[in-house]
This record gives C-alpha cells, structure tokens and sequence, in this order.
C-alpha cells in the first residue's frame, strides 16, 4: 500500500480514536481538569465509586438494558422466527411497522412513547423505560435473526418433519439451536442500543428514576468530572469486550 | 412451533408493534392538530395553530439551518469515508476485520460519553488548540468551542461509523476487475470513478447517507454540549417544546414536519434504486 493511502487511514482513525484517548489518560491522571499529565492515579475511579448517585443511574441503566435486552430477543426471536415460518394476516404489516421503527429518527419515537404514556396513565420509571427500549431494540433483533434464518437450509426442517419430528421438536431441536448465535449477537446489540441511549430515556422517565445518560448529561453541562473520565472508561472497556464477543459470533455465523 | 404458541407469539408481537410503534406515531401527528394551551399539555380542539407558527420565521430559520448542518455533516461524512471503505475493501480479509472492528468500537461506545470527549478536545485549552499553538499554526487559541463548526465536529465524529458501515457492505461487493478493465480499455482515473465507482456504489452512498442524515436531526445533546444556546438543532426545539415549555401540540407540529421531510427522502431513494434495478435488467 502506498504510504499516502496509510497516512489517510492513519489520519480517519486518529479522528475517532483520540478524543476516547484523552478521556481514558485523563481517568488515570493526578491533574483533575487534564490540562498536562501529572501522574497515574486511581483516585477518579474510588470517587467514582462513592458517587452515590452516580452509581444508583448506572445501577438503573444496567437493569434496564438487562431486562429490556432479554424481553426484546425473547420477543423478537420468537416473532422473526414466525415471521419467516408462517404466512399469516397482518404479517406484511408487522415488518413494515419495524422497519419504520427502525428508520425513523429516535427522538420521534421518544416524544410519541411520552404521549401515549401520559395519556394512559403510565408513570414515568422504570417501567416506562422498559416498554420504551424493547421498542426501538425490536427491529434489530428481527433483523440479525432474520438474516440468520435465511442464511439456512429450508430443507433442514423439511428433514427433520419428514424424519417424524412434531413442530415443537422441529422447533426446539433445529430452529433453536441454529438461532443460538444470531439471538446471543441480538441480545448484546439491543443491551448495547438501551445503555448508549440518551434520546429516548431523557423523555420517558421520571424524576424517581434516574438513568446514566440524564445523570451525565447533567454532570457533564456544567464541566469537566474526573468521575465522569473514569466511569466512561469502564464503558468504553465494556463495549471493547462485547463487540470482540459479537465478532466472533457472526464469524460462526458464516462458516 | 405448536399452532397455540405460535398464534400467542404472532398476538404479541402485533400486540406490540401496534400499541408502542404505531399508536405513538398517530397519537403524535393528531396531538400536532390539538389547540395549544398556557398551562396543560394541549387543548382538546382542532386547530391549524402549530402548523401556522413553524412557518414563523424564526422557527424556519432553525429548521433550515439543521437541515444545512444535517447537509454538511452528511457530505463530510461521505467524503472523510469513500476514500476510506475504498482502500479498506481492498485489504486482505484478515486486515479488514481489524479495520471493521475499530471502526466499530467508538460506535458501541456511549454517544453522550463521546460527545463529552470531543468537548475535552475541542475546548479553549484542549489538546487541538495546544498542538496547533506547539506547531506554531496558530498564534492564539481557536474558539471552537460553542460554535456551529464545534456541532459540526461532533456530528461527524457520532456520524461517521454510520456512513462507514452502509458504503462497506456495498463496496466489498464491488468487482474492481471493471476497474482494471477500464484502465486497460484507456480510462483515466476521472472517467473511472464517475462512470464505474459512482454508479455502482451509488445504493451505498445513499444508504449511508440517509443513515447519518435522519439521525442527526435530532440529537439535541450534542448541540446542547457543544453548540451551547444558539446553534440549535430541531431536535433541540422538539426537546423544548415537550420537557421545558410543555407546548405539545407545537413540537408535535415540528415532529411531523420532520417526518414529513424524511419520508419523502426515503421515497426518492427507493425510486432510484428501482430505476437503477429495471436499468440492469434492460441493459
């Protein structure tokens, strides 16, 4: 390759990498606004840690990117793999409606959620947040499992149903097990989708519960916090380990 | 599946769709007709009220300019990634992961979190305007900071990944044996790229196009962190509108106009690759 060509790459990378850069130095440095390195610390991450209510949102978001995660693949699992099985009334419609949900912008969803739960009565918590995030993670779990059933022999369960097996075996037996990857790389996209979210949460929950992004948000207006360094920190570590997990998952998938 | 479940399964998940992605949707465009009051979230009448007030001037003037930064976020966006798809498509498969996979890490990473690291380096005293001022480029600090080009910065820098993706998935398919071919019958490198690379790799530019450009509309936090008051996005007045003024029916107004715009984008993409579509059948 031509040097100029990797100076380019060098350059875009540079771009994306170097504000993440600064950010993880300055959680491990003495000087509290990182204006120069003053030395390694871990001070940043033990006030992290008594940051009470710091640790309560995360604690918040965690829970809901847990549940909402598993309601979203349960859900949409089941739902892509009919999709793809059956043709049934309505079905056209579904997959238009999620590719809607899909494509339009998040704030839309988030402000139309905010008035059907004022309307209805529901109040704005954890349950809110919940109905909220399995929304917008839906599209992508039928996504990456639609992809996935395509992918595979049709004939497999033609083999299996002619061998005798019962739908529910078929299912249990061949469906299941061959979904295993696409529903692993679904729970972790929609887990990763809940937790990055700011736009959606900043509307649909309530005083009584507080998420990381409307913590940070708040924190961050005002200045620079070490804590804040450190805790992203965490994160950018976290998504690091996950995404390495989600390549070597769709890497099985395509073998 | 048994045909119990799997009628239970198909219940739900219609159940779903239609209670928290359609009704949201409809419930929004008739709250945009409601009549606006001081003190509750809507008036239950019917009134072109809302309507009437974003063609007010001032309203137009920030849908326009989000819309220019939309623009301008978009085409950097596509010019920063071309090059970069281009030369990463042709690496080997084992180079292309890693690049794919560095590429992905900011992206998982937490928008608001990465917006917040931009703020660290874009500021008065951050590290651009020190290597600048070490390199002798400059004589005082830049003032980037609060600024319709620190928005810009931001966006690009959420954005890009978004563009990267599309374009990838549509240029690893891309035969550059045409290229060659080209090279062989005489072409030069202008002529290749707006008669081969252009047309061909058009649905991705699209698709990524329209990747970045919907989102970034609305994400009022970055405008809010890096543009301070005045560089506002329509996301921005959305937010207002529903959490500060409590003026639904206006930001519902807002909302649906938005949709409206985006709609229509999405209208003339399918329209071309279509056309492109019955071009490669006739031809």
């Amino acid at each position: 390759m031509k040097p100029f060509r990797i100076i380019y790459l060098a350059i875009v990378f540079l771009y994306l990498y170097i504000p993440l850069a600064v950010m993880v130095a300055n959680s491990f440095n003495v000087n509290k606004y990182g204006m120069r390195w003053d030395g390694f610390t871990l001070q940043w991450f033990s006030a992290m840690l008594q940051n009470h209510s710091l640790m309560e949102a995360t604690r918040n978001s965690l829970l809901v990117a847990i549940s909402s995660a598993t309601v979203a693949t349960v859900l949409g699992g089941l739902g892509a793999t009919c999709i793809y099985l059956y043709r049934f009334r309505g079905r056209k419609v579904m997959q238009v409606t999620l590719l809607t949900i899909m494509m339009i912008p998040d704030i839309i969803l988030a402000i139309g959620l905010l008035v059907l739960f004022v309307i209805t009565g529901v109040s704005l918590g954890f349950w809110s947040l919940l109905l909220a995030h399995v929304t917008f993670c839906l599209p992508f779990v039928t996504v990456t499992v639609l992809a996935r059933l395509q992918g595979f022999d049709p004939n497999l369960i033609d083999a299996a149903k002619d061998l005798g097996a019962s739908e529910s075996q078929t299912t249990r037996h061949i469906v299941i097990p061959l979904l295993k990857p696409a529903l692993l790389a679904s729970w972790l996209l929609s887990f990763t989708l809940s937790l990055d979210d700011v736009i959606v949460s900043s509307f649909v929950t309530g005083p009584s519960f507080d998420v990381l992004p409307l913590k940070l948000f708040s924190m961050v207006k005002v200045g620079v916090k070490p804590e804040v360094n450190a805790l992203s920190t965490l994160f950018v570590g976290i998504s690091v380990v996950l995404i390495l997990i989600c390549h070597y998952l769709t890497k099985e998938n395509k073998r | 599946m048994k045909p119990s479940s799997r009628i239970t399964i198909i219940t739900l998940l219609g159940f779903w769709l239609t209670i928290f992605g359609g009704l949201p949707l409809l419930l929004l465009l008739v709250t945009s007709f409601l009549g606006q009051h001081p003190e509750k979230f809507f008036e239950l009448n019917f009134s072109l009220e809302s309507y009437r007030q974003l063609l007010d001037s001032s309203y137009l003037d920030i849908l326009l300019r989000s819309i220019k930064q939309a623009v301008i976020t978009t085409l950097l966006c596509l010019v920063i990634s071309y090059p970069f798809v281009w030369l990463t498509a042709r690496m080997n498969k084992r180079n292309r992961n890693i690049v794919l996979i560095l590429v992905m890490i900011p992206f998982w990473t937490n928008s608001l979190i990465r917006t917040y690291a931009v703020r660290i380096i874009i500021g008065t005293n951050g590290l651009l305007n020190k290597m600048l001022l070490g390199l002798g480029l400059i004589d005082s600090p830049l003032r980037l900071m609060y600024s319709e080009t620190a928005v810009v910065i931001g966006l690009i820098y959420l954005m890009l990944p978004f563009m990267i993706l599309p374009l990838y998935a549509n240029l690893e398919k891309f035969d550059y044996r045409l290229v060659e071919a080209a090279r062989d019958l005489g072409a030069g490198n202008t002529q290749i790229f707006l008669r081969i690379a252009l047309p061909l790799t058009l649905p991705g530019i699209i698709g990524g196009s329209i990747m970045v450009f919907v989102p970034t509309m609305g994400l009022f936090y970055v405008a809010s962190l890096l543009g301070g008051g005045k560089n506002l996005l329509v996301g921005n007045l959305i937010h207002q509108n529903f959490l500060v003024s409590q003026n639904w029916p206006l930001g519902a107004a807002m909302s649906t106009a938005l949709i409206l715009m985006l709609l229509s984008m999405l209208l003339a993409y399918t329209f071309i690759l279509r056309k492109m579509k019955s071009r490669e059948v006739a031809g």
